[in-house]
């Protein structure tokens, strides 16, 4: 029903009872000299002023997103399918799901630190500041859990939770899902298994 | 302005009929009676959803048009697009639980309540399922049967539309279906697997409309997402498909934003004469009147306001001399598997996206006086190509390393990074399967919701406090669907994700409340003594006080719960014209 229906049926009745809208909130919060917080579409109020709250939120610093860029270009470079990480915007995403998911704020600061202070132990430099092979010297030793050196296992976690960021915030882009191929999201007629994908798996709809 | 001044502002009008919430129950009771001229008020706690309108709208959006990639939030606990605005934890409407149990309580606060965003599963309960008791001796047996019903389901399937197809089942019975999409890839290879199993498979039933029923709704156009609710209105929920042509009658008054406090009565004739709410938005009290009172507030909503209706003449709460309102509490069980199916890596990709869930299910199929365990479960089927979500490529580190899994057949170092990395994750796109058993409990006494004597939310209303347990039997249901499902997977080549959950955490078996069934609390038997309702959904003690959600369920049966809250709501619905008629309401 649209919103001006309910209005118009709330105007039917004999009630006259005060009708509450969420757009009202805006209207209040100018009010009382508060910013308002618009409401975007597919959004609830609540939605929206909880989103404007942790997009003004400051919480990974600027050496921390180079390095978080630089790392997610390793683990998901440009081939010829597709760009890199950063190039489809993980860097951002990550910047955002560490506030929005606030179990994954320590995790990720504690093991950029850790990184720099490995990268400190074999090279004197930050991580930022080593070489491309420097960097995939520390990398190999940390991006595989079941052969990586035992005293280099919170590494590996701090590795794995990179990795899987990486990988969710490249392929639900639009680069990344252009990547997978994926041809969905779109109205269409669904009329089964296309025929050559059946014979391919020696399946058919009499069976 | 919100107004902090809170005072009871009482009405002139009085309704022929106010309903509490606007789910699926308090939906088909204000389209049953303003189709039929009354007229109509309805509360619903919740805010105004149409799924049409852009401000609502989610459908069609992409991950990337969310900041968290569609994940969940604390405003939307089933992702980003999920069309449930609530959750399990309300910000100050808190629930509390007793001795050390578990319930976990889902409430969408929009109209249209949980339709919204359910999944669509539209099944009968069976003559089985009516009448437990006289096939194991364990429960009740429901004071009707499959005969009292059936008119009500075929009308349902007729007005709101559902697909599959008749199969002759004695406990899942034939309806009036639309066709049914046909399987997936997936769903093709579940099948065959079955098959060589002795599991059977047919196409699911569910509530979307794969041909147009009538000039409102329009068509399925196959997006799969009707978990976010369709601008087309091609599936069911309240909101769209009830609640908007009750409007259009002019009979109904809809009000959102109006919490429930008390069901108010009068004390010479002990008749309900409305009902009491909260505007949340600016916090006014007020009181709307009624000739006759609907709760269809959801089984938990209406059991709080039941007993939170105390009067000297209802001490025990309305609608309560039996001490039953809040008894015979539960859920659904259900437990989960999920598997990766090496013959599917590489897939070829096209447009599988189908309806919103399952296009097969598994009924239940095996005799329970030849199991540990009294009452069965279906199985319901996921997987496929579907759209990228956050999570996607979580946790590949547990997969790339393993036997077989490269292209040219060798095992590589789980877990790494670059080229052959990105690799895996294509490679390995739309190769998952997921099962999932939903099942009946043995409905019990002690499995309850009741006032809690310390706490009230930000309203001032006194809030649940649940007690609720599982029972060996649902523990060693819960066993059978993890076997079964680990043949399934076996069957089909699969490899099953995960450690196989055991004895130590209940073979997966979901904490109660978790699956979203819940069912019971006010129920109907032809004992004033021992029920809430008579079988016509009336409240024994209160002749104008009816009951239209999950409430008044004597038993959960193996079906997920909504058709039965239609059918018994439009049941109940012409049971009260039929009286209005006849001059004894």
């Amino acid at each position: 029903m649209k919103r001006r229906d309910y209005l118009k049926n709330m105007g039917l009745s004999s009630l006259g009872l005060a009708v509450f809208n969420p757009d009202e909130k805006a209207i209040e919060n100018l009010e009382l000299g508060k910013t308002a917080v618009k409401r975007p579409n597919g959004r609830t109020q609540e939605e929206a002023e909880m989103e404007a709250r942790l997009q003004a939120e400051v919480f990974l610093n600027k050496h921390e997103l180079d390095t978080i860029t630089i790392l997610s270009d390793i683990i998901i470079p440009a081939d010829k399918k597709s760009g890199s990480a950063s190039q489809s915007g993980v860097t951002a995403f990550i910047e955002f799901i560490v506030k929005d998911k606030p179990e994954f704020k320590t995790p990720m600061r504690g093991g950029l630190r850790w990184l720099d202070s490995e990268s400190n132990k074999r090279f004197s430099k930050k991580f930022t500041e080593i070489t491309a092979a420097q960097r995939i010297n520390i990398v190999d030793d940390i991006a595989y859990p079941e052969t990586a050196p035992k005293h280099l296992s919170q590494g590996v976690s701090f590795f794995t939770l990179m990795r899987n960021l990486t990988a969710t915030g490249f392929y639900t882009s639009k680069m990344g899902i252009a990547d997978l191929d994926y041809k969905g999201n779109t109205p269409n007629q669904w009329n089964g298994v296309p025929d050559e994908v059946l014979k391919q798996y020696g399946l058919s709809y009499d069976a | 302005m919100i107004n902090s001044s809170i005072y009871i502002q009482s009405q002139q009008e009085v309704f022929d009929v106010v309903i509490v919430g606007s789910g699926a129950g308090g939906g088909m009771a204000a389209h049953t009676l303003t189709k039929a001229g009354a007229k109509v008020c309805v509360l619903e706690a919740g805010q105004p959803f149409d799924p049409a309108d852009p401000k609502d709208m989610t459908q069609m959006k992409w991950p990337y048009e969310s900041l968290r990639r569609g994940s969940s939030s604390s405003l939307r606990n089933f992702g980003d697009f999920d069309a449930a605005y609530g959750g399990w934890d309300i910000e100050g409407e808190p629930y509390t639980r007793k001795d050390g149990t578990k319930f976990d309580w889902f409430r969408s606060r929009m109209v249209g309540g949980r339709t919204n965003h359910w999944g669509r599963i539209s099944l009968r309960f069976g003559p089985d399922d009516f009448k437990r008791k006289s096939i194991d001796g364990l429960g009740d047996d429901w004071p009707i049967g499959y005969d009292d019903v059936k008119p009500y389901y075929d009308k349902v399937d007729k007005l709101i539309g559902v697909f599959g197809t008749n199969e002759g089942l004695r406990n899942n019975p034939d309806g009036y279906f639309l066709p049914p999409p046909q399987p997936r890839l997936h769903e093709l290879m579940i099948k065959k697997a079955n098959k060589a199993l002795g599991i059977p498979t047919y196409p699911s039933r569910m509530s979307m409309l794969t041909k147009p029923i009538n000039n409102e709704r329009g068509q399925c156009f196959y997006c799969g997402q009707c978990n976010r609710g369709c601008s087309a209105y091609a599936d069911f929920s309240s909101s769209s498909v009830l609640i908007k042509p009750s409007a259009a009658t002019g009979n109904l008054t809809m009000l959102p934003f109006a919490m429930a406090r008390e069901v108010t009565t009068d004390p010479a004739t002990g008749l309900a004469t409305g009902v009491s709410y909260i505007h949340t938005g600016t916090m006014q009290e007020y009181t709307v009147r009624g000739k006759i009172v609907v709760l269809a507030a959801s089984a938990g909503e209406t059991a709080r306001l039941l007993l939170n209706s105390k009067s000297s003449r209802f001490p025990n709460g309305l609608a309560n001399s039996s001490g039953v309102v809040g008894k015979y509490l539960n859920d659904s069980t259900g437990a989960s598997r999920s598997a990766i199916i090496p013959k599917l890596f590489d897939r070829k990709r096209y447009n599988e996206d189908g309806v919103g869930g399952m296009h097969i299910y598994t009924p239940w199929w095996l005799d329970n006086s030849k199991l540990d365990f009294p009452r069965g479960y279906h199985i319901e089927y996921g997987g496929g190509m579907g759209m990228p979500n956050y999570g996607f490529g979580w946790g590949i580190e547990g997969l790339n390393g393993r036997e077989n899994f490269t292209r040219d057949g060798l095992k590589k170092a789980a877990g790494g990074y670059g080229a052959t990395l990105k690799e895996d994750y294509r490679r390995f796109y739309g190769a998952y399967v997921n099962f999932a058993g939903r099942g009946e409990p043995v409905v019990r006494e002690d499995n309850y919701c009741e006032i809690d004597p310390n706490v009230v939310d930000k309203y001032g209303i006194p809030v649940l406090r649940f007690h609720y347990k599982w029972a060996d039997y649902e523990v060693k249901q819960a066993k059978h669907m993890q076997d079964t499902f680990e043949e399934i997977i076996h069957a089909m080549g699969g490899e099953p994700m995960g450690k196989k959950p055991g004895a130590e955490n209940n073979y997966g078996l979901a904490d109660p409340g978790r699956i979203i069934h819940e069912v019971g609390t006010a129920r109907m038997g032809n004992d004033k003594n021992t029920s809430v309702l008579n079988s016509n959904c009336q409240a024994h003690d209160v002749k104008n006080l009816f009951v239209a959600d999950a409430a008044p369920f004597v038993s959960q049966g193996d079906k997920n719960a909504t058709w039965t809250i239609l059918a018994l709501s439009l049941r109940t619905s012409e049971y009260i014209i039929d009286q209005r008629k006849k001059g004894n309401l």
